[in-house]
């Protein structure tokens, strides 16, 4: 039966946007694990890894499609409705570049070059620190709506925000020395293979940025 | 006349039928409207609901409700020009109930949100304009009232709206939320209770002491009122009282504790809320059945003759037994939808719609307190206060008002000349 009163209400998009987030971290979390087996030449486990990493995506992906489908236009929100799909789409970026990153790896057996290797984890680590940030802000929002985005609330938000931005410059710092180490002993391995690891260091590099964006993206829907 | 000598008895009995079907239809929908937002808020369970909803239409009805009801029952149709012809208003309110009444189970039926108040105007309006004479419809006091329809929801989204900010810089926006919401809520209870007996002692008990002979004068109101108040607000405090914190949800939602204690308020502007009902929407049902009461009695159309007080316990008797057999369903399935309303946004949007549907009763313009409702909560929403609202609803609204007015019209234009062919 339809009724003025519960017509009226529609489906939160926090919730869910929230659990997107949570799906889109624990893809970059997974990232860890594939990399160290992949170091260790264990394809067989990096490949279990990777299965997981496509299934968290896959997950991701329905929520997305799903959120999608019910902000129609006539939806009123305390925030900008294309701020809220342009999070959406930043969110899910981050997943597929974990996707991507593992898929590359995978399908090319790649490993990395033992005086890399080091400078590598660390620099996957921080790129996945920044995402947890990134979801530490996400998992802010019900609160924010709770005061009605103003105040010590946003506050809180900014300084979460302004630790986002100092992660990421550290994954950026670790990415150039990730890159300036390969550089130095480039010439001792297969061109190509090198091509490729110069390639997923940006790609890593370019996971740190998109949770980074996740927090700017989150300053224009609280600003409005 | 003789008319009445003969039909009186059964013209009486169809209009308590008629009558009571209308309130049935009232409780069974428009209470469950009223209540839901606690219900879905979780403030209230729906036996909770059910129970104050009795207590407080009732009394709202009872003690304010006698404005509007004079209004449906002689404002819009001049009264006074139609003393030559008594039995035409008889069957005109006959048919305006049967009409609004048959128009509400259609529309129920279907599913389309259409207000009581809006279809038993409608009827009236229409029974008198096509079935007796443009002239007999006072016009400019029908202006008033459709444009209180578009008024009221906007006054009750600017009061939920400055209510909500005031939970804002007061309450939630500050160090210790949960100890700030302790100090300020009894405010908005002592507001509630001041609010509802000022209208109630200055506007509704006239009609209700009418016979007596008391007078109130406003400072006597206004002390009374101030008493009323501050017992309600010392009622709150001590539920109040009894809110602990609740550390382990805090981790979860910093706010889950404070949320606590606005649901006790909640339960203070639910009561509100059904007397504010009861004070507007009862008289869509006993308006046209104390008309056709008075008219049949005294063989005559008379404005000043008091209102039995059988007609409004009828009434009153009708929507509670519509909330029971029916309404409990409707508030169950709204409860279940809205349950994104917490109580901080719940009791504004609450208190301001009931504010605004008593001072409208207390002027004797009948309202739609649903659409009253709808617009408190988009006022809490336009403060950033609801994660989601669907606009599509405004535009449902407005054409159930364009659909309402005609249908109920047309319908009891119909049984106009139905009853005069019957009876003569």
């Amino acid at each position: 039966m339809s009724n003025p009163i519960s017509m009226l209400f529609g489906k939160s998009p926090i919730k869910p946007l929230q659990e997107h987030m949570s799906l889109v971290t624990s893809c970059a979390a997974e990232l860890a694990d594939f990399l160290a087996a992949a170091i260790a030449g264990d394809w067989p486990t990096a490949e279990t890894h990777y299965d997981s990493i496509c299934v968290l995506e896959n997950k991701a992906d329905d929520i997305k499609r799903e959120l999608r489908l019910r902000m129609p236009k006539s939806l009123f929100m305390p925030v900008s409705r294309s701020d809220l799909l342009e999070l959406l789409t930043v969110q899910d970026n981050i997943a597929n570049r974990a996707r991507d990153i593992a898929g590359l790896m995978l399908g090319r057996r790649m490993g990395v070059p033992q005086p890399a290797q080091e400078d590598m984890r660390r620099l996957v680590g921080a790129a996945i620190a920044v995402t947890r940030q990134a979801l530490k802000i996400i998992n802010e929002l019900d609160e924010l709506l709770e005061a009605g985005f103003i105040g010590r609330e946003v506050d809180l938000v900014e300084a979460l925000i302004h630790e986002l931005d100092e992660k990421e410059r550290q994954a950026d710092i670790l990415e150039r020395t990730m890159r300036h180490k390969l550089y130095a002993i480039e010439k001792d391995y297969p061109p190509l293979d090198m091509m490729f690891l110069y390639d997923i260091i940006d790609k890593v590099g370019g996971l740190a940025n998109r949770a980074r964006r996740v927090g700017g993206r989150l300053q224009t829907l609280v600003a409005r | 006349m003789t008319l009445f000598a003969e039909y009186g008895q059964i013209l009486i009995i169809l209009a308590c039928i008629f009558g009571f079907f209308m309130a049935w239809g009232v409780g069974a929908n428009d209470v469950a409207n009223a209540m839901g937002t606690s219900v879905g808020s979780k403030a209230l369970t729906i036996k909770q609901a059910i129970l104050i909803a009795m207590i407080f239409e009732f009394l709202g009805a009872y003690l304010a409700g006698g404005a509007v009801t004079a209004t449906i029952r002689s404002g819009i149709i001049d009264a006074g020009t139609m003393a030559e012809m008594p039995h035409y208003l008889v069957y005109g309110m006959l048919s305006a109930l049967l009409a609004a009444g048959i128009w509400l189970l259609i529309a129920s039926i279907m599913g389309w949100p259409v207000s009581t108040t809006h279809s038993i105007v409608g009827a009236i309006v229409g029974f008198a304009a096509v079935g007796i004479g443009p002239e007999f419809v006072q016009w400019d006091k029908l202006t008033h009232i459709v444009a209180s329809w578009v008024v009221s929801p906007l006054v009750a989204g600017v009061i939920a709206f400055a209510l909500f900010r005031s939970v804002q810089y007061l309450i939630l926006n500050t160090d210790d939320p949960f100890a700030k919401a302790k100090r300020y809520i009894p405010v908005y209870m002592f507001a509630v209770g001041f609010l509802i007996s000022m209208v109630t002692v200055v506007k509704g008990l006239k009609y209700v002491l009418a016979d007596s002979g008391i007078v109130v004068s406003m400072g006597q109101a206004t002390l009374f009122s101030l008493l009323i108040g501050t017992v309600t607000a010392l009622v709150g405090i001590y539920f109040l009282s009894r809110v602990q914190r609740n550390p382990e949800r805090e981790k979860n939602n910093r706010f889950y504790s404070v949320e606590k204690v606005f649901a006790v308020l909640m339960v203070f502007t639910a009561c509100s809320m059904a007397f504010a009902h009861g004070s507007n929407d009862v008289a869509n049902a006993v308006g046209p059945l104390a008309a056709i009461v008075g008219v049949v009695k005294s063989g005559a159309v008379t404005n000043t003759t008091a209102m039995p007080n059988w007609i409004l316990l009828l009434g009153a008797i009708g929507i509670v037994v519509g909330l029971g057999t029916y309404g409990f369903k409707v508030m169950a399935t709204i409860g279940k939808k809205i349950t994104e309303l917490t109580p901080s946004r719940g009791f504004a949007a609450e208190l301001g719609a009931a504010s605004t549907v008593v001072l409208a009763s207390a002027t004797g313009i009948p309202v739609s307190t649903t659409h009253t409702l709808v617009g408190a909560v988009l006022g809490v929403g336009l403060a950033r206060g609801i994660a989601a609202l669907n606009l599509r609803v405004i535009g449902t609204i407005f054409i159930s008002w364009l659909v309402t007015l005609p249908a109920g019209a047309g319908l009891a234009i119909l049984f106009f000349f139905f009853f005069k062919g019957l009876f003569g």
